[in-house]
């Protein structure tokens, strides 16, 4: 999937940020090629979210830099920045539907606020989006009214609607069982397969960077330890990834 | 009691009480500092709205959604406070009339009285306890759950989908119940004239509307009714901008949007209060 040789999509170099005296990112350093799926793996609280919340330009570095489709997200303006935002889907942890409106409401949303389609154009696409995230039956209801998993599905459709260059998942599998969380999984790999989008995936369960990523980095204490292609990843040498990984795949007791 | 039977000392205890009580307000919303940032914020607010107005054909469905169920929603608890407002206004001054004998100009009292004041001041207070609170709560789940900052990452004008239609919908809401809030006021106030002062509904009525009867120069309206109604615009933008304002700057779960919601009342209480006494000596002076 990589495109090796092309600009990067995302690049971000020694990325620092604080919150207080707690210093969460401490000299973060990455790529995401074009039509790449780059997974970041890290424990709770190594900065994973926080990385992502620079890339939409939602938090500015203390310092060093990021930049998106070859721009440095924070010298952007507000204009420059919406406009960067259009090209860029982001799929929440909670899913982050709007709960006073229909799923097919807030897939529409994105649509009639660009407002350069037409209303049957954009029922259209509607359509189309919850056939791909397999959840043509609940168009007409609220999103307190649907499971969590369906919550994730149209999450990911409402991304995807806009038909972005680049998708951004902050841990999709979050509160799903297991069930639930591989068809999110082999959800997240077809769209990447079929669309063809570059994606950066912020998770900490095995399972589904396995099944997703092109490459994986392991973010501990603010910083990337190891960035290996998936299957090396999951082979791993580094005493401290075999350790993450370990403690992961111990059994519960 | 008679004041002069008081100690020499008691307006400097009361000068002590209303500095100590102002300090506990100051000290609670995090200092001077803080109060001043909340009430920027709130200009800017009112600011982003205005300059928003043009985007309204395309917020009509919104507007008509919210303007519904402010209306709605607060009609019947409107009509009744206005009718117990009226009467208790009515029972208040007419008893004091009535010991000059001048009972039957309980109509125009109640009339202005109602008119000016309390027609819109009960209106806008019932809607910032009631559907304030409400868009507050709203917001500040929208907040909390991340809704808000999703329709940032989409691009998509928060203030002109959410705030603009909240504050031009109770903007319209807040004098429409005003005039209802007058009309129910005004015949409580009968029935408390007629049933307990022995004024006949005729003098009262008559009575009461010749004296809402002279026409502005400007606008041929009842002063004293345009006048409420001004207020009333005024109260309505006001409710609606503070509490989608601090609906939206909500943090931290539940709590945050439970405190959200009453720092919402709080503020909207006080604001009515406070800019009732300015309009008041802005339109009557």
């Amino acid at each position: 999937m990589s495109g090796d040789g092309s600009a990067p999509v995302v690049r971000i170099k020694d990325l620092h940020k604080s919150f207080g005296d707690l210093h969460v990112l401490t000299g973060l350093n990455l790529e995401v090629r074009p039509g790449e799926c780059l997974g970041i793996m890290g424990g709770s609280g190594t900065g994973k979210s926080v990385a992502l919340r620079h890339v939409i330009g939602l938090m500015e570095p203390d310092s060093g830099t990021v930049e998106v489709f070859g721009k440095e997200v924070a010298a952007l303006s507000t204009k420059e920045l919406r406009a960067l935002r259009r090209r860029v889907g982001y799929v929440f942890q909670e899913g982050a539907l709007v709960g006073w409106l229909t799923v097919e409401d807030n897939l529409a949303l994105p649509l009639r606020e660009r407002g350069k389609l037409s209303e049957p154009e954009i029922q259209e696409r509607v359509a189309e989006a919850l056939e791909t995230v397999h959840v043509t039956g609940a168009g007409k209801n609220f999103p307190a009214e649907i499971s969590g998993g369906m919550k994730k599905r149209v999450s990911i459709a409402r991304a995807l609607i806009t038909r972005p260059e680049l998708v951004l998942y902050d841990e999709p599998n979050a509160g799903l069982d297991p069930e639930i969380s591989r068809s999110i999984n082999a959800l997240m790999r077809e769209v990447s397969d079929k669309l063809g989008v570059t994606s950066l995936v912020v998770e900490h369960r095995i399972e589904c960077l396995q099944r997703v990523a092109d490459r994986v980095l392991f973010v501990h204490e603010g910083k990337v330890l190891v960035d290996e292609p998936t299957e090396a990843f999951f082979q791993p040498s580094h005493p401290r990834l075999r350790a993450f990984l370990g403690y992961q795949q111990e059994p519960a007791r | 009691m008679n004041p002069d039977s008081l100690p020499s000392w008691w307006p400097l205890l009361l000068t002590v009480l209303f500095a100590a009580a102002l300090s506990h307000a100051i000290w609670n919303s995090n200092g001077p500092r803080a109060l001043l940032e909340e009430a920027g914020a709130r200009l800017v607010l009112l600011a982003a709205v205005f300059a928003r107005l043009h985007h309204l054909p395309k917020r009509r469905g919104w507007l008509l959604i919210q303007v519904r169920s402010a209306a709605i929603g607060n009609l019947h608890v409107i009509s009744l406070v206005g009718v117990f407002i009226g009467m208790i206004f009515a029972l208040q001054a007419g008893i004091e009339l009535a010991r000059f004998g001048q009972q039957d100009q309980i109509g125009p009292l109640v009339a202005a009285g109602i008119a000016r004041e309390m027609g819109p001041f009960i209106t806008a207070l019932v809607l910032a306890s009631t559907y304030g609170s409400a868009m507050a709560a709203e917001m500040g789940t929208m907040a909390v759950s991340d809704e808000l900052t999703a329709l940032e990452v989409m691009s998509i004008d928060r203030i002109s989908l959410l705030v603009l239609p909240r504050v031009v919908a109770l903007a319209i809401v807040c004098p429409a119940m005003t005039v209802i809030s007058d009309m129910v006021g005004i015949i409580g106030g009968g029935f408390v004239a007629s049933a307990q002062l022995g004024v006949g509904w005729d003098l009262y009525l008559d009575s009461a509307f010749t004296s809402l009867s002279g026409l502005g120069q400007t606008i041929p309206i009842p002063k004293d009714v345009f006048g409420g109604l001004f207020k009333s615009f005024c109260f309505g933008i006001a409710v609606a901008l503070i509490s989608c304002a601090s609906g939206i700057s909500a943090r931290g779960g539940a709590l945050g949007v439970g405190r959200a919601t009453s720092r919402a009342v709080r503020d909207a209480t006080i604001t009515i209060i406070v800019a009732n006494y300015f309009l008041t000596w802005m339109i009557y002076r």
